[in-house]
């Protein structure tokens, strides 16, 4: 990695308690990675973001601001980044998705909360992490419970702006949330000093949308018999694209396929014939969390579709582009991201189950793992009717539950070993 | 060609060998597992030469919490997988079969002989072979004396899910006086609703198999037995099941 210390420094980072992770992350990234055979060469750019994760992109945000721009950093898939990106802020994913952050959060939280939320607190009140420096507003959202509570904490720190996201999806809460979005919208113009205007949220749905065609793509590719790309490159192209330049990603990922198009046309695959096809469903995997991808390709499986914020949910829908007014891309805004996103913090939430059944057949699973970061209370709950239901369906699953840790690797071995033994037989 | 199940667990490690045609247990052997899984997996390696059959006439499979350090295996099972096969050879293919192990429990759903579900507790000791282990060594009793005067107690109920907590509850209980009988039927009944609630997680069959280390303990399989409201049968080859089931995988 370049020298960023500067730049960090000048951000009010710890810069030695940071350079332990810097010192980490090569290591882990090259076992996971690196390690893996016939990766496709348009991974190049990907490996380089992420070598380069906290300097290459955090210095492109550092330009933005020093022209006067402002970035927005998110914890949630319900929020629209075509909002601040329209008023002509860089949004950013915060999200946090190693145990290096933990210990910090638990300063603040009750150990018994999720991991992500130990995380993101973390990463900002130890100063370790340069999104969360440069970020101007943090956006939360009235999701789960933990996340709620834990805003209240990180606001006594950062500059947070909360939206207020309905718990079932009546036509009133629907109107609630436009309501929300029309909220946001002002909000980010107040931060950015410009005006929204309808040319400018319209290309920044284009914009979005054209990452997820790339992305829709490039999923397409696991749905194939002869799979040419590992489940763990995918997720983390994902990963990435929660913070890279949108446009840059769209096209380096169109890049990407164009060679896996090839592959596909010889029918190369990364996985030896007769591989296991696994489903992955539940709370999201942030970077560098690639834990359970990591576990299932090394024991011989291959993860083939992420039903997960950080997955599927992503970049499966697009926005309706039709709209003329503010209002009425607000309106299709509304659509996309609280129709199209079924996510356990909502009641009832029978979409997602739905979209796990028809996600297992369309991508051709042999089985499901429902994964349950430690301590989220509603996926856990949630995982009664993901298992009851693909049982009925005559969908093997296996129920997980985990944290950013490695300390449970040995027995999720087992779990999951078992359970691609049990396909297998 | 004969096979050999080697089955190195957290407390126990077994060994199997079964003839050519896998129906017959030529020789059993178990041992404890020691801290160094290495060493004891070597010393079952020299068991198993000793039987009288040369190394190219042994297909060896390695299963259990310790099969990473059995190095001289053709190949690796996890225990789910071979617990299910030689509860199916034991006890016939439609079953539940219900292991306590020695750190952790597992309920595996058979059909047809084939495993279709599984569940293992989580990262908790309550409801294992260890929650016992560590009850019946807090009263200052081997486990053959510990389940001896649990039949003839009258189970006081030990609230805590937590190994560490109940311990002290324990000691809390016998400085009250309460009776060692008393103290150790409550620990058997709280291992058996735990690991019944686990069954309950999944659809069983109706019919259990126990595995595992405590396959001779007559008064936990009757106590499982009447809390799930089915019989659990077991044999003293239950505690080589895994190792039964990864030979009949070789
Ligand atoms: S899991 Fe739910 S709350 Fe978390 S990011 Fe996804 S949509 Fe938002
Ligand atoms: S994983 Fe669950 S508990 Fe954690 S932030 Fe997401 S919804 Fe909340």
């Amino acid at each position: 990695m370049a020298d960023y210390h500067e730049m960090w420094q000048s951000l009010g980072m710890d810069v030695k308690t940071h350079d332990l992770l810097c010192e980490a992350l090569p290591g882990a990234f090259g076992d996971v990675y690196l390690s893996q055979d016939n990766r496709p060469e348009g991974m190049d750019y990907f490996n380089m973001v992420v070598a380069e994760i906290h300097g290459l992109r955090p210095a492109e945000l550092v330009e933005h601001k020093k022209k006067g721009g402002k970035v927005v950093g998110t914890f949630c898939i319900h929020v629209p980044d075509e909002i601040p990106i329209s008023a002509g802020a860089i949004a950013t994913g915060l999200c946090s998705g190693s145990q290096f952050w933990v210990p910090g959060g638990e300063k603040k939280l009750p150990a018994a909360t999720c991991p992500l939320i130990k995380a993101s607190l973390g990463a900002r009140f130890d100063r370790t992490c340069p999104f969360f420096r440069l970020a101007d507003m943090f956006v939360g959202e009235t999701t789960c419970d933990g996340k709620k509570k834990a805003w209240e904490i990180l606001a006594e720190d950062a500059p947070m702006y909360i939206m207020d996201i309905p718990q079932m999806k009546r036509p009133k809460d629907y109107k609630h949330w436009e309501e929300e979005i029309h909220g946001y919208l002002k909000k980010c113009e107040e931060l950015t000093g410009n005006r929204v205007t309808p040319a400018n949220l319209r290309s920044a749905i284009i914009l979005l949308n054209n990452k997820r065609k790339a992305l829709q793509r490039l999923a397409s590719f696991r749905k194939l018999d002869d799979i040419p790309i590992s489940g763990k490159d995918v997720l983390l192209i994902t990963q990435i694209a929660f913070y890279d330049d949108p446009a840059r990603i769209t096209s380096q990922i169109h890049k990407l396929c164009d060679e896996l198009d090839t592959r596909a046309k010889n029918h190369v695959s990364v996985f030896p014939k007769g591989t296991k096809r696994i489903l992955l469903t539940g709370t999201p995997l942030s970077i560098p969390n690639w834990k359970l991808h990591h576990i299932i390709e090394t024991l011989g499986g291959a993860v083939v579709c992420e039903e997960m914020c950080t997955g599927i949910r992503y970049y499966e829908k697009c926005v309706d582009e039709s709209g003329g007014t503010i209002d009425e891309m607000i309106t299709n805004l509304t659509e996309r991201y609280m129709g199209a996103i079924h996510c356990a913090c909502f009641t009832p939430n029978r979409e997602r189950i739905d979209d796990i059944k028809r996600l297992a057949e369309e991508y051709h699973a042999d089985g499901v793992i429902d994964v349950n970061l430690k301590f989220c209370g509603i996926y856990d709950i949630e995982g009664h009717f993901v298992e009851r239901e693909l049982n009925a369906a005559g969908i093997p699953v296996l129920g997980i539950e985990t944290d950013y840790t490695d300390q449970d690797a040995e027995q999720l071995k087992t779990r999951i070993g078992a359970f691609l033994e049990m396909l297998g037989n | 060609m004969v096979y050999a199940g080697i089955d190195i667990g957290s407390t126990a490690a077994k060994g199997v060998l079964l003839n050519e045609a896998k129906t017959e247990i030529l020789a059993r052997k178990l041992m404890p597992s020691g801290w160094n899984s290495r060493q004891t997996a070597e010393e079952l390696h020299t068991w198993l030469l000793s039987l009288g059959h040369s190394r190219e006439d042994l297909r060896i499979i390695a299963t259990g919490y310790g099969r990473v350090s059995v190095p001289y295996a053709d190949k690796t099972l996890t225990e789910i997988t071979c617990h299910g096969k030689g509860a199916a050879f034991l006890g016939g293919g439609d079953l539940t079969v219900i292991d306590i192990g020695g750190q952790d429990t597992k309920v595996i759903v058979l059909t047809g002989g084939r495993v279709t579900d599984f569940v293992m507790n989580d990262k908790c000791s309550a409801g294992t072979g260890k929650f016992l282990e560590v009850m019946a060594n807090r009263m200052g009793l081997g486990l053959d004396e510990f389940f001896a005067m649990a039949e003839t107690g009258r189970e006081v109920k030990i609230s805590s899910m937590c190994t560490v907590f109940a311990e002290s509850e324990i000691v809390s209980l016998m400085g009250l006086g309460t009776p060692r009988e008393d103290i150790a039927c409550g620990a058997v009944g709280s291992v058996v609703s735990k690991v019944s609630a686990l069954v309950n997680r999944k659809s069983p069959s109706g019919k259990y198999y126990l595995t595992g280390g405590f396959c001779e303990a007559g008064f936990l399989v009757r106590k499982l037995g009447e809390v799930l409201g089915a019989e659990v049968i077991t044999s003293p080859d239950g505690r080589f099941a895994g190792a039964i089931g990864a030979a009949l995988l070789g």
